[in-house]
């Protein structure tokens, strides 16, 4: 998994995100108007697409799009 | 981990019933529309029953049961156990049971008892009133399970009050040497219990003049210690951690597949953890039915009440096999995979 192909799976997933508009220093909580749903709906998809789990305090300390990628790439079992 | 079957008990009918007053989530305007909007859309709780007057779980549970008995002509003599599961009772003391004993008209040979579970509730009660019912040779009982949660949120808690509803449910079970037996895997984790809690008005936090007290946890999220809190991460977590491996582990001990199945009937906790159970096990969206839409997290009876909702025609026609699944407070969760063959089962009830 690229960190192009993390962006693409996260703007496919919120609709109120343009596409091509996520760059890995994006805080994307600021891209939108992040809400507790949306943080349902990440978990959900790193969960389904990469098979590891986001907590809620994983989620108050990532700030930028990066962060998340390297800290799912650092649990990804292989 | 209790794995277990459960010989010779066959579920001869259900019923649901729900209140008769609706509350539309496109009218709950403590959040924005777009807000709305998106819980409706990912949350997928369209409309809610809920009580009014004074109604009580009892009530919605005792409408449903005296329907089934007409429907089923069985004699109130012959029902030897009553098990009421829920965790909105009638009275902090007594139990529900007996109350239901007396306004059903059951004799007092009728063995009562109150189980106090909520989202795992059906499965947990049917797996006790089956080997209750095995073990003591009682031919008849009544399974009666259901929650009126809508009375324990706040309206200015955007995380409970749009979600949960109200219903009542009602289970026929006989001992029958000839039915096939049902197969369990019982599981739960008390150190998550705050996860889902009303903290106060029990014995460790006694009522007090604190406890009426609204405070703000964050946004949209205001409430005081007599209402539910829910710590929807925590929760979503935990569903996808266990429920998964619950299942897998079930069908190995029976040695089926999930091909096997007709229907997987998921709690209704929000259709978003569902979707994502759905995915992980490869399910056809066809093989999941969700009543969610129309009731909402009904809690303890969401079970039967989506069986009842969406699977009443199959299990009135013909044999089925089904996967039950429920989780949630407590932390609690457990799955049932059992047969049932044209059952009575009356529309969902209005009370």
């Amino acid at each position: 998994m690229s960190i192009e192909e993390f962006i693409t799976c996260i703007e496919n997933e919120f609709e109120d995100l343009k596409p091509c508009t996520l760059k890995p220093s994006s805080n994307f909580r600021e891209e939108f108007e992040w809400n507790s749903i949306h943080a349902l709906i990440l978990i959900a998809l790193v969960k389904i697409e990469y098979d590891v789990t986001l907590t809620a305090s994983d989620l108050v300390k990532l700030q930028t799009v990066q962060e998340m990628y390297s800290l799912i790439r650092s649990r990804v079992k292989t | 981990m209790a794995l277990f079957s459960i010989p010779h008990i066959r579920i001869s009918g259900m019923a649901a019933c729900v209140p008769r007053n609706r509350e539309h989530n496109s009218e709950y305007h403590w959040i924005s529309k777009k807000e709305r909007d998106l819980f409706r859309n990912t949350v997928g709780v369209e409309v809610r029953r809920v009580i009014s007057n004074g109604t009580t779980t009892s009530d919605l549970c005792q409408f449903a049961a005296q329907r089934l008995l007409a429907d089923l002509a069985w004699a109130k003599e012959e029902i030897g156990l009553l098990i009421f599961v829920s965790q909105t009772r009638d009275y902090l003391i007594p139990a529900t049971s007996g109350i239901l004993q007396d306004k059903l008209g059951l004799p007092k040979s009728t063995i009562t008892i109150d189980i106090n579970q909520g989202c795992s509730g059906f499965v947990y009660g049917l797996s006790i009133i089956s080997s209750l019912m095995n073990s003591t040779g009682i031919r008849k009982g009544l399974l009666l399970v259901g929650d009126i949660s809508s009375l324990n949120t706040s309206y200015r808690d955007k995380s409970t009050h749009p979600l949960f509803g109200d219903a009542g449910t009602a289970t026929a079970i006989e001992l029958s040497e000839q039915a096939p037996k049902m197969s369990y895997n019982l599981e739960g984790d008390g150190s998550g219990y705050d996860a889902i809690i009303i903290p106060d008005g029990g014995v460790r936090n006694g009522l007090s003049k604190k406890s009426f007290d609204y405070r703000r946890y964050g946004n949209g999220i205001h409430r005081n210690n007599l209402q539910v809190a829910l710590d929807g991460v925590r929760v979503f977590n935990f569903s996808l951690r266990e429920v998964v491996p619950n299942l897998r582990t079930l069908l190995t001990f029976t040695d089926r597949t999930i091909d096997s199945v007709d229907y997987i009937v998921f709690h209704q906790a929000n259709k978003l953890i569902n979707e994502t159970l759905r995915k992980m096990l490869k399910i056809d969206p066809s093989k999941i039915p969700y009543s969610i839409q129309k009731y909402g997290n009904t809690s303890s009876a969401s079970v039967p009440l989506t069986m009842v909702s969406e699977l009443g025609k199959e299990l009135t026609s013909k044999k089925i096999n089904l996967l039950l699944s429920a989780f949630g407070i407590g932390l609690s969760w457990g799955s049932v995979l059992l047969e049932t063959e044209k059952i009575i089962c009356p529309e969902v009830l209005e009370f």
